[in-house]
């Protein structure tokens, strides 16, 4: 898979983001040991659930996580910490921004959005899940596609197709949600650039299916 | 293929309510609960009839409840345990003009602005002081993302029925998980509403929606009236859901998020031979009295997991007349109990209990 030096993923309220943001910086990771790789969580609508959840992991495995001081705190500040800067600036550094959901959330990219494009070297991924209401069919995820647009003054480069039910997902699943992926790269333009499914669904899909990403979910809840 | 989709409890609330019926919305924007606004905002301008109203206030918001529900319409709000606090006058208002509606509480951590994380620390409030004077709502507390669908169903439904205020008490965890969810509940029960304003076309006496009575007596007849109706509720609409209670020695009452930490201690404990089982109450008003009392007479304790300094324990004693010991496991701030302090509880119970 290419990388661009700036991943930005956005998408849907609830379509993943989180987790395929953490799961990219840590394969980012594996195919570069040696560099420098930050994760920007500029969520500034939910709060619960964040990146910081996977602090630990990210810890671990050398990724500096740039992450508002009140995320999961007791306080309701929408903030975005200056260290993002760190990320848009030093060019040596692979960075992997997670964007809050909906144009609610991509409004807080728009505040980076000059100097993300004039230094052109930026993908930035539609997060897509069909068993999300209301991006249920392809016409309405396109809608909120170009909310997003709009509210971050970027353009989108390509599709993740992270289409799951939580713990019910299974191979099916995954499999019927690739003519939903199709129709939206058709209608945006956009190719797919990866479908997200859990490790273990991700093993069963070889040879089923094509372009599979094996994620870890780390952001979840404790039980059951 | 799968007809469920995957939601956040939030999400789910605003949805259930639009199939259910509702169509009229008026909220506030308050953290944990600010994605059933956010949805509805979406969602009830591309209906017939769908009005979302951002109101100024969330005191504003649950007296454009009182006129919607006065017109015998499906109407909701939804807050926060400070936004429940300001609707607490209108939520009087209801009860005492007899009006259903559904209320939304997703909880978060207190007194005061407290904090944003998850709390049950309003249970005393919704069961019991919800507002002025004498009067109970319907207290419903799902524990999972689908129970907020049905609930949400079940809530409208009994409001009407009884022509009351039906609170869904949630809590932060519940409203921002995200789960598989169904959202086909079936057709919804019709109820004959001869007291809704909706205009006499000159063929009828008015109606009258009132909480003024301006003779004591009269107003002494309709509390009566009112307990009257709250016993026979009390006494046929208790809802619960028991958890390995066969054998249990001791038995673990919870609701909402702590319910399903309990399950998963409840789990650990047998594996380890320790006879616990849960009575979980789905509904909080109406308290599940009967079978608590009927638990005591087998268990040898109680434990009440909360996220409250202690809210519920009274009620497992009113129901149980203090025949056995109910110990507390509670986390609160936004805290929520762990497996292991629900484990450390269950140990500390099979002494004080003398459990085996």
């Amino acid at each position: 898979m290419d990388n661009k030096r700036i991943t930005i993923f956005a998408g849907h309220y609830g379509s993943g983001k989180t987790n395929v943001a953490v799961n990219y910086s840590l394969y980012l990771r594996n195919k570069y040991p040696e560099k420098e790789i930050s994760i920007g969580d500029i969520d500034i609508v939910n709060p619960y659930f964040r990146s910081k959840d996977s602090m630990e992991i990210l810890k671990d495995n050398s990724i500096r996580l740039i992450s508002s001081e009140f995320a999961n705190s007791n306080v309701d500040l929408p903030a975005i910490p200056p260290e993002t800067y760190a990320l848009l600036d030093n060019k040596d550094m692979l960075g992997v921004i997670d964007v809050g959901g909906d144009d609610r959330g991509a409004l807080a990219l728009g505040r980076f959005a000059e100097k993300i494009a004039q230094e052109n070297d930026y993908e930035m991924l539609f997060v897509i899940n069909k068993y999300r209401p209301l991006t249920e069919t392809p016409q309405a995820a396109i809608e909120i596609m170009k909310e997003i647009e709009t509210a971050c003054g970027l353009k989108f480069t390509a599709i993740v197709n992270n289409s799951n039910i939580g713990v019910l997902t299974k191979e099916n699943h995954i499999i019927s949600s690739f003519s939903y992926a199709e129709k939206v790269s058709a209608l945006s333009g956009l190719p797919i650039k990866f479908t997200g499914a859990e490790k273990s669904l991700a093993e069963s899909l070889k040879g089923k299916a094509e372009n599979i990403f094996g994620m870890t979910l780390y952001v979840r809840q404790s039980f059951k | 293929m799968s007809d469920k989709v995957l939601m956040k409890g939030n999400e789910a609330l605003a949805e259930a309510a639009i199939m259910a019926g509702c169509r009229h919305y008026f909220g506030y924007p308050i953290t944990p609960q600010t994605e059933v606004a956010a949805y509805m905002s979406k969602r009830m301008p591309k209906i017939d009839g769908g009005v979302f109203l951002q109101a100024e206030s969330e005191i504003a918001a649950i007296n454009m409840v009182i006129g919607v529900a006065a017109t015998g319409k499906r109407v909701m709000t939804s807050s926060s345990s400070p936004g429940i606090s300001l609707k607490s006058e209108g939520l009087s208002y209801l009860a005492g003009c007899d009006l259903p509606a559904l209320i939304v509480n997703v909880q978060r951590g207190g007194p005061g602005l407290g904090g944003i994380q998850p709390s049950q620390s309003d249970y005393f409030h919704a069961t019991r002081g919800a507002g002025h004077g004498d009067f109970h709502m319907l207290v419903l507390a799902p524990n999972s993302v689908q129970e907020m669908v049905s609930l949400v169903f079940k809530g409208f439904d009994l409001a009407e029925k009884y022509r009351m205020t039906a609170m869904i008490l949630s809590d932060g965890t519940m409203g921002q998980m995200m789960e598989p969810v169904s959202l086909d509940m079936g057709e919804i029960k019709q109820y004959d509403k001869p007291w809704a304003l909706t205009g006499t076309e000159l063929k009828r006496k008015p109606n009258i929606v009132n909480s003024l009575y301006l003779k004591p007596e009269e107003l002494e007849v309709k509390n009566f009236e009112r307990y009257e109706k709250y016993k026979a509720i009390e006494e046929t609409e208790a809802m619960y859901d028991e958890y390995m209670m066969e054998d249990a020695e001791i038995c673990i009452v919870a609701f909402g998020v702590a319910s399903r930490v309990s399950q998963n201690a409840i789990d650990q404990a047998r594996a380890q031979g320790i006879k616990v089982g849960m009575i979980r109450p789905i509904t909080l008003w109406p308290f599940p009295k009967k079978a608590l009392l009927k638990a005591s007479e087998k268990v040898n304790a109680f434990v009440s997991v909360e996220l409250s300094m202690g809210q519920m324990v009274e009620d497992i004693e009113l129901a149980t007349r203090c025949a056995k010991p109910v110990l507390l496991c509670n986390r609160v701030g936004g805290m929520i109990p762990t497996t292991e302090d629900v484990l450390n509880k269950i140990m500390e119970a099979t002494k004080v209990g003398g459990a085996k």
